[in-house]
């Protein structure tokens, strides 16, 4: 019991690891709260459901190379997607208050979620079951050959996106922006550009995870996105907004909080224990565990 | 002069349409009213003191179970509504101490943790609010509202009752607006460091704006739960707390007139609509609520009908 609830955690922390990276991406360069960045996982994972119940297998052998493309169709799909939402919805808002790119987030996210409903309907389907699942023995737990395919997808990925981070010029000018974006330009850096590509990853990262998400539960619906989001905000405050490795984190502590409270507590109560963690970072430690204080600026 | 015309019309009108026999416009008169009561109680929070409250449905549902469950077991609403008011108010006061000291948009996401807190109680402890389905329960009934021998059961009656509290709350959030306090909130809204500097008690004032507005949220819900006769869980979503703010943002934050326009057409126009252009139309009505928020909070952040004072703030950096 103890082990299979520490496996179902990490699966889900990887999802919501993944998940939080765009919102602490978000925040990290423009100071908002990308409320929309939830109905981008729901997209990635429609997008995840098209091409597989459209595209046959071939050949069993192309296997790998068949969910390879599903999965950069639906990175580069919502992430696009999340840049025109930035284009549109955010980017007239740079200079306006505070609240005002987050009420216009949340007209993005009833925009793409109804949109979805009309024209995907309002029920939830079937994700298409096209990964041979497996069952292995791990000190006595059952482990699925999906739920090791999460969770080494997640962390390569978090791999790449820290070495993209930290090494690449591209990188350093994301850091750069962050910090301050009036001295980042000056130093020659285009703030729009890297503002785009921070939307295109954390975007496509958000819509890998809307596909593991869709390939574990077994079903995408048109609000899928609103529990996940929390839960994936609350990740990313846990950690410390902003902060990339704490994101990564604050995933996969929320995870597992979350597989122990359903496993030992009530499955019926387990988004509870989320909102409440939500609360309690934000009033008590709203720089998160791996955060920095920073003073309120005057 | 204008406005007593209006409230005569406001009197009149519903009898000429209950003699002809148009009792759906009626109902949704009612169903106004009601997001009329919610919208300008989540006016004072929103608009007056500028803290953005995504989980307002939250006390709305406290009203409306609250009554439910006293006049289930038989008493009058009389009593019960005092009983919803105070305990909406209580349960605003607590969360609010904390939560008040956050900025902006992390109050914002506390307020939407809350929310659905409150709703996944509702849906999850049986016991109490016999969860999805709903309350009363089976075998059960909420008792009617009674005055002296009248005792109210139709629509029309309810419009008047509506109509009653609505002139209330419009009064109450008048008065407040020309108020001390009301100048407080809005000098918190525009620079709290400023507000504070000048001797405002800003825990207080955001306080009793905070329990205030929390208050008629749980009126609005105590009427609406005797009318419609049901409640459940289902009711108080996020999206309802979203479109009560979408209202407020469409028709100008801040404003009493504001928060009406912006019930008439989020609530008022799309109802009466319904009839005549059939469900598709009802379907696309979210989608065309979010693109007029998107546009409205970039090309008129004030809404349609802003305050001054407001509008004065939100263009102070054109200068």
């Amino acid at each position: 019991m103890f082990i299979e609830q520490v496996i179902n955690g990490l699966t889900l922390g990887s999802i919501y690891a993944l998940f939080a990276l765009g919102y602490t991406m978000v925040y990290g360069i423009l100071r908002m709260i990308n409320f929309a960045h939830s109905e981008i996982f729901m997209v990635g994972a429609y997008i995840g459901f098209w091409v597989l119940s459209s595209l046959p297998v071939f050949l069993p052998g192309f296997l790998p190379a068949y969910f390879l493309a599903v999965f950069i169709l639906a990175m580069l799909g919502a992430g696009l997607l999340a840049v025109v939402v930035e284009r549109i919805a955010y980017k007239p808002l740079r200079h306006a208050s505070r609240l005002a790119p987050l009420i216009s987030a949340i007209g993005v996210s009833i925009f793409l979620q109804n949109l979805i409903m009309l024209t995907a309907g309002a029920s939830s389907r079937p994700y298409p079951e096209k990964l041979p699942l497996e069952q292995f023995n791990f000190f006595g737990a059952q482990v699925s050959s999906l739920q090791i395919f999460i969770f080494g997808l997640a962390v390569l990925l978090m791999f790449i996106l820290t070495l993209f981070i930290s090494r690449t010029r591209l990188g350093k000018a994301m850091r750069a922006t962050a910090e301050n974006h009036i001295v980042a330009q000056l130093m020659g850096i285009n703030v729009n550009t890297v503002i785009s590509l921070t939307f295109i990853i954390g975007g496509g990262l958000g819509g890998i995870a809307g596909v593991l998400n869709g390939l574990y539960y077994g079903s995408v619906k048109y609000n899928m996105g609103f529990l996940p989001g929390i839960k994936a905000f609350t990740a990313a405050v846990l950690g410390g907004i902003g902060n990339l490795k704490g994101a990564m984190a604050g995933g996969f502590i929320l995870g597992i909080v979350e597989a122990f409270a359903a496993g030992y507590i009530s499955s019926e109560n387990k988004d509870i224990f989320a909102f409440v963690i939500l609360i309690l970072v934000l009033l008590f430690k709203p720089a998160g565990l791996f955060g920095e204080e920073v003073p309120e600026k005057i | 002069m204008k406005w007593l015309t209006a409230l005569l019309l406001l009197i009149i009108a519903p009898l000429i349409g209950y003699h002809y026999g148009n009792f759906y416009a009626l109902h949704v008169a009612g169903l106004v009213g009601i997001y009329c009561i919610l919208c300008v109680g989540l006016n004072i929070t929103v608009g007056y003191a500028g803290l953005l409250d995504l989980g307002f449905m939250a006390f709305c549902a406290i009203g409306a179970y609250t009554a439910a469950l006293l006049s289930i077991k038989g008493l009058s609403f009389w009593i019960t509504l005092p009983v919803c008011l105070l305990l909406g108010g209580l349960i605003r006061y607590l969360i609010g101490a904390p939560v008040l000291r956050l900025r902006g948009d992390y109050l914002a996401i506390v307020t939407l943790a809350f929310g659905e807190i409150f709703r996944l109680v509702a849906n999850n402890f049986d016991w109490l609010t016999n969860g999805p389905k709903g309350l009363p329960r089976v075998g059960e009934k909420i008792s009617e509202i009674r005055l002296f021998s009248l005792s109210f059961t139709n629509d029309l009656q309810f419009y008047y009752l509506i109509l009653f509290f609505l002139l209330c709350t419009l009064l109450i959030s008048y008065r407040l607006e020309h108020s001390r306090t009301g100048r407080a909130l809005v000098a918190i809204r525009e620079d709290e460091l400023a507000a504070k500097l000048s001797g405002i008690n800003v825990p207080r004032v955001k306080s009793l704006a905070f329990v205030l507005s929390g208050m008629f949220g749980a009126l609005a819900g105590a009427i609406y739960v005797h009318w419609i006769g049901f409640i459940s869980p289902e009711m108080f979503t996020f999206w309802e707390s979203v479109l009560l703010v979408a209202m407020l943002v469409i028709g100008g934050m801040g404003n009493i007139a504001g928060a009406l326009l912006g019930v008439l057409l989020l609530v008022g126009v799309p109802e009466l609509l319904r009839p005549v252009l059939g469900t598709r139309f009802v379907e696309y009505r979210m989608l065309i609520f979010g693109l007029i928020m998107i546009v409205v909070i970039i090309f008129r952040p004030e809404g349609l009908l802003p305050s001054k004072r407001r509008a004065a703030e939100l263009h102070a950096k054109d200068e």
